[in-house]
């Protein structure tokens, strides 16, 4: 069970003004809030450990080393990845993707084919362009449906003896669709490609686990999950991590260095490159401790309720256009209302304190998809409430009424 | 330059974005044929198309926006811009935006907008004023 009011004490910015009203913050899928536990940690970071990690012989560099490694630990853990060298720590998502991009510009060859989905991210469709022009592979797109769900039948025909990588997001960001990703897996794996799954928008709302899922790579951020920005994690099979050359050179990545020859440390921190985001990471298992002490279960439900609660009352609005009707989706609602164009409905609920999104989403193809300029899409989290659903309802009719 | 005073009345947001509203219906609208891309202003969220004429030494600008409050802005900065000598343009300084309180009622990506905006009318002035010479 969710107690909404305790939770909500938790968050500080949740009881700011905005343009002289209380704040409905409904902008989550963009970035999360954070806790005051763990804008807490980060401060006791600064005001007591520190100090640069794995090199210090002094007291301040060991305690906060130790608290970074507990931190990936604890990251292990939460995803249930088999080793902790198998969680790479990363400034987030977009990061994870160029690190496995860059990787594998070394081992693909000319013709070699790589499938995305027509519902990915930005940061889930150029990496993979840019590796192409520059290893002469194809990239395939699994197509989408009306409704903002994958042709899965269209996937199985994809795949074949050449297709070497397979990206797709867990979570769609502009639609909130979850994609059946276990089958996915399967069917790449039967075809010997390797998949790559982008969990940034996922990871607030289930809990993945990486070994059941038998996934290759898994990327995801920190600010999602109620944790800082500038920080994520990359998991990779360790036998899949150990083939990929390092993706930036520096300190910490070395094992012994001469002018004539380097040799490279072992995973995770041939990945790890220069001084890390020491506090990001320690506040990121800060994050996923306080998510976990609320469970994702009780989020998942509460979550699902907002969605199904701000669904129905939006349907009530004359011209309402929803995208993205999966069966199974997380509490993203994407939507335009009449010929309203998504920036003058955004606008207007900024000036009643309501913060969506609106534009494309780095999502453009979608919208070409779909033939619209954009969407104004109203993302909900744990901490939001179902009276700030009657107060965006109601903005989007005001603004309906001033702007047709 | 033309006087935008009604801004001032409006304490209320509603009312100014009503009467932004009312304003980008009496916008000039610029010829279909002139909505491509060479006349998109770039750094908005919304499409927004610029056309400007030369006529008896003065410049007149239409334009369109696919988004009603967007509109409203432009219609505000051709309300002041045009029918005036391309000198005259180049010569404006924009402070009016602020004190009209457009730019406090505008976030930096929309800021942006109408800083692109702004760039656009005066590159017209340029390129007449280099014609007049």
């Amino acid at each position: 069970m969710i107690d909404v009011n305790k939770i909500r004490s938790d968050f500080p910015i949740l009881s700011r003004k905005v343009n002289g009203q209380d704040l409905v913050y409904f902008d989550n899928a963009a970035t999360s809030q954070t806790p005051t536990q763990v804008i807490d940690v980060i401060i006791d970071y600064y005001s007591r450990l520190n100090s640069n990690i794995h090199r210090g012989v002094h007291k301040l560099s060991q305690e906060a080393t130790e608290a970074y490694e507990i931190a990936r630990i604890k990251i292990q853990k939460h995803f249930n990845a088999a080793k902790p060298y198998e969680i790479i720590l990363t400034s987030g998502t977009t990061e994870g993707i160029n690190l496995i991009a860059s990787g594998y510009s070394n081992l693909l060859k000319p013709k070699d084919e790589l499938i995305i989905s027509a519902m990915e991210h930005h940061s889930n469709i150029v990496p993979w362009q840019m590796l192409c022009e520059k290893t002469g592979a194809y990239l395939k797109v699994i197509p989408m449906t009306l409704e903002g769900t994958l042709n899965m039948k269209a996937f199985g025909e994809l795949l074949n003896k050449k297709t070497k990588l397979v990206f797709i997001n867990h979570v769609s960001n502009a639609l909130g669709t979850v994609n059946p990703i276990v089958e996915i897996i399967n069917k790449a794996h039967a075809n010997d490609a390797y998949v790559l799954i982008d969990g940034a928008q996922a990871c607030p709302h289930i809990k993945p686990d990486l070994q059941a899922l038998d996934v290759d790579f898994y990327v995801t951020s920190a600010h999602k999950l109620c944790g800082p920005t500038g920080v994520g994690m990359l998991y990779g099979k360790a036998e899949l991590l150990k083939l990929l050359p390092p993706y930036q050179g520096g300190g910490e990545m070395i094992s012994t260095v001469t002018f004539e020859k380097t040799t490279y440390a072992d995973l995770p921190h041939k990945f790890e490159a220069g001084t890390p985001n020491i506090a990001g990471v320690i506040a990121f298992g800060a994050a996923l401790d306080y998510m976990n002490d609320i469970g994702f279960d009780s989020i998942a439900k509460y979550e699902n309720e907002l969605l199904n609660y701000a669904t129905d009352s939006l349907q009530k609005i004359d011209g309402m256009k929803i995208y993205g009707e999966a069966h199974n989706k997380t509490a993203v609602i994407s939507f335009n209302v009449g010929k309203i164009h998504p920036y003058d409905l955004g606008s207007i609920l900024d000036q009643l304190g309501i913060a969506v999104r609106t534009g494309h989403h780095c999502a453009q193809p979608i919208m070409d998809f779909f033939e619209i300029p954009g969407t104004v899409r109203a993302s909900f989290s744990f901490y939001n409430t179902f009276e700030e659903i009657d107060r965006f309802i109601a903005g989007v009719d005001k603004a309906a009424g001033m702007l047709q | 330059m033309k006087s935008l005073k009604n801004f001032h009345f409006f304490e209320d947001w509603m009312q100014r974005y009503e009467y932004m509203i009312e304003l980008g219906k009496s916008l000039p609208l610029i010829d279909e044929e002139y909505k491509t891309d060479n006349h998109i202003i770039k750094g908005c969220q919304s499409k927004v198309w610029i056309h400007a004429a030369l006529e008896k030494e003065q410049v007149n600008f239409t334009a369109d926006s696919d988004a009603i409050i967007t509109k409203g802005i432009i219609a505000i900065l051709i309300r002041v811009f045009s029918n005036q000598r391309p000198k005259a343009i180049l010569e404006a300084n924009t402070e009016f935006i602020d004190k009209i309180g457009l730019k406090e009622h505008l976030s930096p990506t929309r800021a942006n907008g109408l800083a692109s905006m702004i760039k656009q009318i005066k590159m017209y002035a340029v390129a007449f004023q280099t014609q007049l010479n």
